[in-house]
């Protein structure tokens, strides 16, 4: 239990991977302008990042050194088919808005990274925990992110309005600089708390 | 007895140049350009400006206060409060100050380590961020006088390419920022702090020179892009502060250059009409570089010769 339980605990604040390893940002940057983008985009990371962690955890012994890249993006890719397909049928709405950063799931460093710094070198336990540790930090923040521009920007929270209707938007927050800042100021509040989980 | 013999590095000699000096001269300094914009705004620039100053420093003491420090305030809060309401509209509804103050204060200022510390003008930072959040309010100007809505030097120049006659912009009888009409009032402060020494002419003058060179290689009109906007304002007193500008001599020159070359580029090719605010926080940015490139060789030094 316990070597499930620390790499998940780890991956959600400690080692997560947007505030501390600092990697697949792009797709925060460009979807965080909503809370609820960030609930979808993240379960779909996830659920990509569970499976491809889970699989190349169990093949890991067979995967020939010189060829383990192209066949880990064949493990993601599948995952990534599976995810773009669901949501193509079940959420159209949500796959318009999330538009090519379903597919660009595929090259996300957390999920690359994560296969080859982790799951490649680590048992099928430990690997499920981390996926789901790093997912949900990933999740986490896109909400979080999410949440405060959208609050911000938009005044509204998961779509409803929250703010007063006199409440005059603040437009930089929507703008990708919102992005940039809101992170940056995350990051350095992650820090500020010493790197705590 | 032990108190006499105090060992500390040198230097040993020290001035009464501190950072509170400082701060009350460049306040004394932007007296006549904050007199000139209530002579021509009248109560509403008034209203802006004692807003702006009065919620700097109220932010100023809940920063310390939350911080848990106990030190006096050191005046700083005072410039950029100032320097945020020159920049400002006088017809800036009374929360766009507040808001501003907060960013610069507690996000540019105190954020980054506080005074000293911080990468970016507070002021301008403040200024950029309620430009791009709030464009509406912010770019709605007044006419002298009497406070009918009018558009600055610059946009009409943009939009109609009518000048505006020189003795109105050397006056400030104009729509603009409450601080950045009246060259005449401008100088006079600047003025006062190359008389005091707190500011030297090597941003400055190669800001504003460019500026002037690069109008006439467009072209355009030098004196006029000159005295239009916020030139002389955020040369002489936001591209001076210290903290965010290189300290080697030659960088001081590269900066200025820069900041002419980016200023004159966005008023021409730029979506905005004015570029003074951007270029100045986009050579804050380059200063660590500047002055990394830019270290003086010392008396005799050889550089090593590679692959010898």
């Amino acid at each position: 239990m316990k070597r499930f339980l620390r790499p998940l605990i780890n991956g959600i604040l400690r080692e997560n991977p947007i505030l501390v390893l600092m990697i697949g940002l792009c797709p925060v940057l460009a979807v965080s302008s909503a809370a609820i983008n960030g609930i979808y985009m993240g379960l779909a990371a996830t659920f990509v990042l569970v499976g491809s962690n889970l699989i190349i955890s169990i093949i890991r012994r067979f995967v020939p050194d010189q060829i383990r890249i192209p066949i880990f993006i064949t493990i993601i890719a599948t995952f990534v088919t599976i995810v773009d397909m669901v949501m193509h049928a079940y959420a159209p709405d949500m796959y318009n808005i999330l538009g090519i950063f379903i597919p660009l799931i595929v090259v996300n460093c957390i999920i690359l990274g994560r296969a080859e710094a982790f799951a490649y070198h680590n048992g099928v336990i430990e690997s499920l925990g981390d996926g789901i540790g790093m997912g949900l930090g990933f999740t986490l923040i896109l909400v979080v992110l999410g949440g405060i521009r959208e609050l911000l920007g938009n005044g509204t929270l998961f779509g409803f309005q929250v703010m007063p209707i006199a409440y005059k938007p603040v437009l930089l927050m929507i703008l990708p600089p919102g992005a940039f800042l809101t992170i940056g100021f995350l990051q350095a509040l992650q820090r500020y708390r010493g790197g705590k989980g | 007895m032990d108190d006499r013999f105090y060992v500390s590095a040198p230097p040993h000699i020290r001035t009464r140049y501190d950072a509170k000096y400082i701060m009350r001269q460049v306040t004394v300094a932007l007296i006549p350009p904050t007199i000139a914009g209530i002579v021509f705004f009248g109560i509403r620039a008034v209203l802006v400006l004692l807003i702006s100053v009065l919620s700097s420093i109220l932010w100023q003491r809940l920063v310390l206060f939350v911080k848990g420090e106990k030190r006096a305030l050191d005046g700083s809060e005072v410039v950029t409060g100032l320097l945020l309401a020159l920049n400002l509209s006088p017809l800036v509804p009374w929360w766009i100050p507040i808001v501003g103050t907060f960013i610069a204060i507690v996000l540019a200022k105190e954020l980054f380590g506080g005074l000293g510390f911080n990468i970016f003008n507070p002021a301008l930072i403040a200024r950029a961020f309620l430009l791009v959040s709030w464009p509406m309010e912010m770019t709605t100007w007044m006419s002298p006088f009497n406070g009918v809505t009018q558009a600055t030097p610059l946009t009409f120049l943009k939009l109609q390419h009518t000048y505006t006659p020189y003795i109105n912009l050397f006056l400030g009888n104009r729509g603009g920022c409450i601080g950045e009409t009246s060259v005449l009032a401008l100088l006079i402060g600047a003025g006062y702090l190359f008389f005091r020494g707190v500011i030297d002419w090597k941003i400055p003058v190669p800001y504003v020179l460019t500026v002037g060179v690069l109008a006439l290689a467009f072209k355009q009109d030098p004196l006029f892009h000159i005295m239009a906007g916020g030139l002389i304002l955020g040369a002489f007193f936001m591209a001076t502060d210290y903290t965010t500008t290189p300290i080697t001599k030659l960088g001081r020159i590269i900066f200025g250059i820069s900041c002419g070359v980016i200023t004159i580029l966005i008023r021409l090719f730029g979506g905005y009409p004015e570029g003074v605010s951007f270029s100045i926080l986009f050579m804050n940015a380059m200063t660590p570089l500047l002055d990394r490139w830019t270290i003086p060789k010392p008396f005799g030094y050889k550089t090593l010769r590679r692959n010898v």
